[in-house]
C-alpha cells in the first residue's frame, strides 16, 4: 500500500537502469523507454482526481529513521497532486521533445538519468510530509539541476551558470534546513501536517519569524525570487528541454509549492504577508522590466518566467491575509487570491513550456535565437508561429488564452489589497500600481517575443541554416500544451472543481470547512479588472511601437557593472581575493610565527584561564629547605642557560648543554631517583656526541637576522610561558585533591616480587607504556637508518613524489 | 660533626662547579671548555658520593661508576673532534 513513495522511487529506479539499457539497445531511442516514466506516473496520478476530488488524502510512511522521527512519510492531497501532475505530465512532454531536439551524438544516458533524478526528487519533494526528508529531496532537485544546466561541460559559460546555480539553490537550502530544525525544536513534530495543528500555540516562541524568514531564504532562492533571480538567466545554458521542465515547469515552482505548504505554518503572520507579497511584486516587475531588454529569446524567457513566478508568489502572499482574519464574507476575497495563483502556476506551465519549446526549434532549426538575426518566421514556421502566438498572449494576459483569466483574477487580488488596513492607504495602493505596470511591460515583451521573430523582414543572410518547419515529433509536445492552453480558456471550472478546490483545503486546513472554490466565470463584466486590462493594451502598444525611441533608458538606469549579477560576480571574486589575503597574512610559511601563535594561544588559553578561575595561590611556606649545594647547583644551571642564549659558537652551546644535562642528573641523585639519574647521564653524553657528529654537516652558526621588534616579541613571550609555567607547577602543589597512588606500589615485592618500585612499575604494573616507547624508538631508528640510507641518487625523481 | 663536614664538602663542591663553569662560560678556547666540563663530570661523581653517604644509601654507586665512563667518553669525543675537525668514528677505507 505504499503506492505513493512507490511513484517517487520509480524514476530513481529508472535512473538506474537507463545506463544499461543505452548500452544494450542501440536502435531504439534511450528517450523512449524514459517516456515511459512519466507517463506511466501521469496516469496513476490521474486516477486520483476523483478521490481527492472528494476530500481524499493518502498518508503513508515508510520508516526510515525512526529514532529521530525521520520517516519516509508521502502525503497526497490536492496541492501536491497539482504539482505531480505538472511534473509528470510535461515530463512526458519534454521527454518527448528533447528526443527529436537532442541529436543520438550527445550523451543521452547521463542526459536522461539526470532528468529522471530530478523528476524524482521533484516528485519526493512535493509529496513529502517529514520536512528532512522534503529537505533531501530539495538538495537533489538542486545536484540535478546543476547537473542538467552543465550538460554541454566542456563550455565555459554552461559551467558558470551550473556553478551560479547551485551556490544560490544550495545556500537557500542551507537556510530552510536550520529554518526546519528550528520549526522541529519549537513543535517537537517533523511531520508538516502535524505542525500545522500545534502552530498556533507557538506564534510567540522566539525562533517564529528567524524559521520563517529562513525558510522563506530558502523558497525564495529556488524559485528564482529578487534578488535571488540571478542565476535564472544564466541556467539559460542548459539544453532547451531543461530549460522548458526545470527553469519554467517544475523546479522554480517548488519554492511556491514550499510557501504555498507553509502557508498554514505561517500565514497568519503580518511579517508572512508582507515578505511574501513585497517580494512576490518586486520580482513581478523587475522580472518583465527586464525581460523587455533581452536579445536572446531565451534570456526573455527566463526573465518573463521570473516575473511571472513573482506574479504567483504575490498571490499566496496576499492570500494568507485570511489565515489572519478568519473566515468570513469579507476575506474570502483573499482566499481567492491563493485559487488565482495556483490557476496561473497551472497555466504558467503550459504556455512557458510551450514557449521554451518553440524556441529550442527556433533554435534548432535555424541555428542562432538572437532577437536581432530572426525575422519574418511565420511562413515559414507556420504551426510554431500558431504556438508562439498562443503562448506569448496567454502570458500577456489576452482572450481568448488561459492567461487572460489568471491575469484578471490576480488584478482582483492586487485591487483587493487596498482594502487592508495595515499601512497607510497611498501605500496599499502602490502594490495594484506596480502590479499594472509590470503587466504593461509583459505585454510589450510578449509583443517583441512574437513580432520581432516571426513577423518582419527575413534575414536569411544573418541565419545559419535557412528557415524551415521542425519534424512533427518537435511540434507535439507545444502543440499539446498550446492546445491546454486554450482549452482551459474554455473550461476552467473543470480545473477549478477537481484540482484546484482540492489544493485551496491543503493552503488553508484551518478553514476546511468553508466553500474555497471559485467559480471562474466572471470574465463577461465590464468591471475594473477589465479596464486595466485595456489599459494595459493599449497602454502596451504603445510602449511597444516606440521601444527604439526610449529603449535607451535601460543603459544609463541599469548599467551592466550595477546589476545583480556583477554584484554576485564580484562579491564571489572579492571573497575569494579576501580569503587568499587573510591566509596568506598569516600563513608566512615561517616556523617561527607559528610558534608564536601556538604559544601565545598558550598564554591566553591556560594564562586566561588560572586567572579565571584564581588559581595562582600558592604558599612558600610549605616546600621543604634547600641547601646551599643545591643553590649552587641550581645557579650554575641558570648561569648555563642563560650563557648558552648568548654563546658565539655552537660548540659552546653544546658543552653548556651537557653541563644543564649533568645538573639534572645531580637533581636526580639528590631527589633520591637513581633509576632516573642513571639514565639521564647516559642519554645526556650519547645526546652531546649525537650534536658532535651531526655538527660537521651543521650550516655555519650565525646570529639570526631578524628584526629588534621580533626580537622583543620573543623575549616577552618566552619570559611569559616561563612564568607560566612556573606558577602553575608551584599552584599544581598547593591544590592537590586526593591521595596519591604510590602506596599501592610500595607493595611491590608482594605483587610483583620486585624490590625495585621503579623497574617494577615500567615492567610490571604499567607494563604496556614501556612496551609503546620501545616502539617509539624503533620507529625513531628506523627512521634514522632510512633517512641515511634512501636517498634519491642523481637524476632519479625524488622519493616522495613516486 | 660529620654531617656538618659533609654538607660543607659538598658545597665546596658546588662552588667547584660554578667555577668550572666560569671557564665553560668564558674560557677563550675550546680545550679550555672541554677539560671545564671534564672538571665539572669529576666533581659530579665526588658530590654524588658524599650525597650517597648524606642519604646512608649505596643506590648511586652505579651513577658514579657510569658517570666515571662517560665523563669520559665525552672528553674523548671531543678531543677527537676538535683535532680531527668533525667526523668521530672513521670510516673503513674499502667503504
Amino acid at each position: 500500500m505504499y503506492t505513493v513513495n512507490l511513484a517517487i522511487m520509480i524514476p530513481f529506479l529508472a535512473a538506474i537502469i537507463v545506463p544499461i539499457i543505452y548500452k544494450r539497445i542501440q536502435k531504439i531511442h534511450i528517450g523512449w523507454f524514459v517516456f515511459l516514466v512519466p507517463t506511466a506516473l501521469f496516469l496513476f496520478l490521474v486516477s486520483f482526481i476523483p478521490h481527492i476530488a472528494n476530500g481524499e488524502t493518502y498518508l503513508y510512511t515508510l520508516e526510515w529513521i525512526p529514532s529521530y522521527n525521520i520517516n519516509f512519510t508521502t502525503y497526497l492531497d490536492g496541492l501536491s497532486l497539482i504539482f505531480a501532475l505538472l511534473i509528470t505530465g510535461i515530463g512526458a512532454l519534454v521527454t518527448i521533445y528533447s528526443i527529436y531536439y537532442l541529436s543520438s551524438e550527445e550523451n543521452l544516458s547521463h542526459f536522461y538519468t539526470y532528468l529522471l533524478l530530478f523528476m524524482g526528487a521533484m516528485l519526493g519533494v512535493v509529496f513529502s510530509d517529514n520536512i528532512m526528508v522534503l529537505y533531501v529531496f530539495w538538495e537533489l532537485t538542486s545536484i540535478s539541476s546543476f547537473l542538467l544546466i552543465a550538460f554541454w561541460y566542456h563550455r565555459k559559460s554552461s559551467r558558470d551558470g551550473a556553478q551560479k546555480s547551485l551556490l544560490i539553490t544550495v545556500s537557500g537550502g542551507f537556510g530552510m534546513l536550520v529554518g526546519f530544525i528550528m520549526l522541529y525544536v519549537m513543535t517537537g513534530s517533523m511531520s508538516v501536517r502535524e505542525i500545522i495543528t500545534t502552530i498556533s500555540s507557538f506564534h510567540d516562541h522566539a525562533l517564529f519569524i528567524p524559521a520563517m524568514l529562513l525558510i522563506l531564504l530558502g523558497a525564495f532562492t529556488k524559485s528564482a525570487q529578487y534578488p535571488f533571480h540571478i542565476w535564472l538567466p544564466t541556467a539559460m545554458e542548459a539544453p532547451t528541454p531543461v530549460s522548458a521542465y526545470l527553469h519554467s515547469a517544475t523546479m522554480v515552482k517548488a519554492g511556491i509549492y514550499l510557501v504555498a505548504r507553509f502557508t498554514p505554518v505561517f500565514g497568519g503572520e503580518l511579517t508572512w504577508f508582507w515578505v511574501v507579497t513585497i517580494v512576490g511584486i518586486v520580482t513581478l516587475f523587475w522580472g518583465s522590466f527586464n525581460a523587455i531588454r533581452q536579445t536572446d529569446l531565451k534570456a526573455l524567457l527566463a526573465y518573463s518566467t521570473i516575473s511571472q513566478l513573482g506574479m504567483i508568489m504575490s498571490m499566496i502572499g496576499i492570500s494568507s491575509v485570511a489565515l489572519r482574519q478568519g473566515y468570513s464574507v469579507n476575506t474570502v476575497i483573499y482566499t481567492q487570491a491563493a485559487f488565482a495563483a495556483i490557476f496561473h502556476l497551472i497555466n504558467h506551465s503550459t504556455f512557458k513550456g510551450a514557449l521554451f519549446m518553440v524556441v529550442g526549434i527556433i533554435d534548432h532549426e535555424l541555428g542562432t535565437r538572437d532577437i536581432r538575426r530572426l525575422g519574418g518566421l511565420a511562413t515559414l514556421m507556420p504551426i510554431t508561429f500558431t504556438i508562439a502566438i498562443i503562448g506569448s498572449f496567454s502570458m500577456a494576459g489576452l482572450p481568448p488564452f488561459n492567461g487572460f483569466l489568471s491575469k484578471e483574477m490576480f488584478f482582483t487580488a492586487v485591487l483587493s489589497v487596498r482594502e487592508l488596513q495595515f499601512t497607510s492607504e497611498v501605500w496599499m495602493s502602490l502594490i495594484p500600481v506596480i502590479a499594472w505596470v509590470a503587466s504593461t511591460l509583459t505585454f510589450v515583451y510578449c509583443m517583441i517575443f512574437v513580432i520581432k521573430t516571426f513577423l518582419g523582414e527575413y534575414k536569411e543572410e544573418k541565419l545559419e541554416h535557412p528557415g524551415h518547419e521542425a519534424p512533427f515529433g518537435m511540434l507535439f509536445s507545444p502543440v499539446v500544451l498550446g492546445f491546454l492552453v486554450i482549452v482551459i480558456f474554455f473550461f476552467p471550472n473543470v480545473l477549478g472543481d477537481y484540482v484546484i478546490k482540492p489544493a485551496m483545503y491543503s493552503i488553508f486546513p484551518q478553514l476546511g470547512a468553508e466553500d474555497l472554490g471559485q467559480h471562474i466565470s466572471a470574465w463577461h463584466g465590464f468591471n475594473t479588472e477589465l479596464k486595466m486590462t485595456i489599459g494595459v493594451i493599449v497602454l502596451g502598444t504603445l510602449l511597444f511601437i516606440s521601444l527604439r525611441h526610449w529603449k535607451g533608458i535601460y543603459n544609463w538606469i541599469l548599467p551592466e557593472k550595477l546589476s545583480f549579477n556583477s554584484l554576485y560576480g564580484n562579491s564571489l571574486e572579492k571573497v575569494e581575493d579576501l580569503s587568499k589575503f587573510v591566509t596568506n597574512s598569516y600563513m608566512t610559511g615561517h616556523l617561527r610565527d607559528y610558534m608564536v601563535y601556538i604559544y601565545i594561544f598558550f598564554i591566553i588559553a591556560v594564562g586566561g584561564t588560572l586567572l579565571n578561575t584564581k588559581a595562582f595561590l600558592f604558599d612558600l611556606e610549605q616546600y621543604s629547605s634547600i641547601s646551599e649545594f643545591e643553590w649552587l647547583i641550581t645557579i650554575g644551571m641558570i648561569i648555563a642557560a642563560i650563557a648558552m642564549l648568548l654563546a658565539k659558537s655552537r660548540l659552546t652551546a653544546i658543552l653548556l648543554n651537557s653541563v644543564l644535562g649533568y645538573g639534572i642528573a645531580i637533581f636526580f641523585v639528590i631527589f633520591r631517583a637513581p633509576d632516573l639519574a642513571l639514565t639521564q647521564t647516559v642519554i645526556e653524553t650519547v645526546t652531546t656526541v649525537l650534536f658532535l657528529a651531526a655538527y660537521y654537516f651543521l650550516p655555519e652558526w650565525k646570529k639570526e637576522d631578524s628584526k629588534r621588534r621580533s626580537k622583543v616579541v620573543n623575549a616577552i613571550i618566552s619570559v611569559t610561558v616561563g612564568v607560566l609555567f612556573t606558577t602553575i607547577a608551584l599552584a599544581v602543589q598547593s591544590g592537590k585533591l586526593f591521595e596519591s597512588v604510590s602506596s599501592f606500589y610500595e607493595n611491590a615485592y608482594e605483587l610483583a616480587g620486585a624490590n625495585n618500585i621503579v623497574n617494577a612499575i615500567l615492567g610490571d604494573f604499567r607494563a604496556f607504556d614501556t612496551m609503546l616507547e620501545v616502539v617509539v624508538l624503533l620507529i625513531a631508528g628506523l627512521g634514522v637508518y632510512t633517512f641515511i640510507k634512501l636517498k634519491a641518487r642523481k637524476g632519479d625523481n625524488p622519493l616522495e613524489d613516486k | 660533626m660529620v654531617e656538618t663536614m659533609l654538607q660543607v664538602s659538598l658545597t665546596l663542591f658546588g662552588v667547584a662547579i660554578v667555577i668550572a663553569l666560569y671557564r665553560i662560560v668564558f674560557g677563550p678556547s675550546l680545550p679550555d671548555r672541554v677539560i671545564a666540563l671534564d672538571m665539572i663530570g669529576v666533581n659530579l661523581i665526588t658530590a654524588i658520593a658524599i650525597v650517597s653517604v648524606i642519604l646512608n644509601t649505596k643506590a648511586f654507586l652505579e651513577v658514579i661508576l657510569i658517570l666515571g665512563v662517560l665523563a669520559f667518553i665525552s672528553t674523548i669525543a671531543f678531543s677527537k673532534f676538535i683535532e680531527k675537525g668533525g667526523v668521530i668514528i672513521e670510516r673503513k677505507r674499502d667503504d
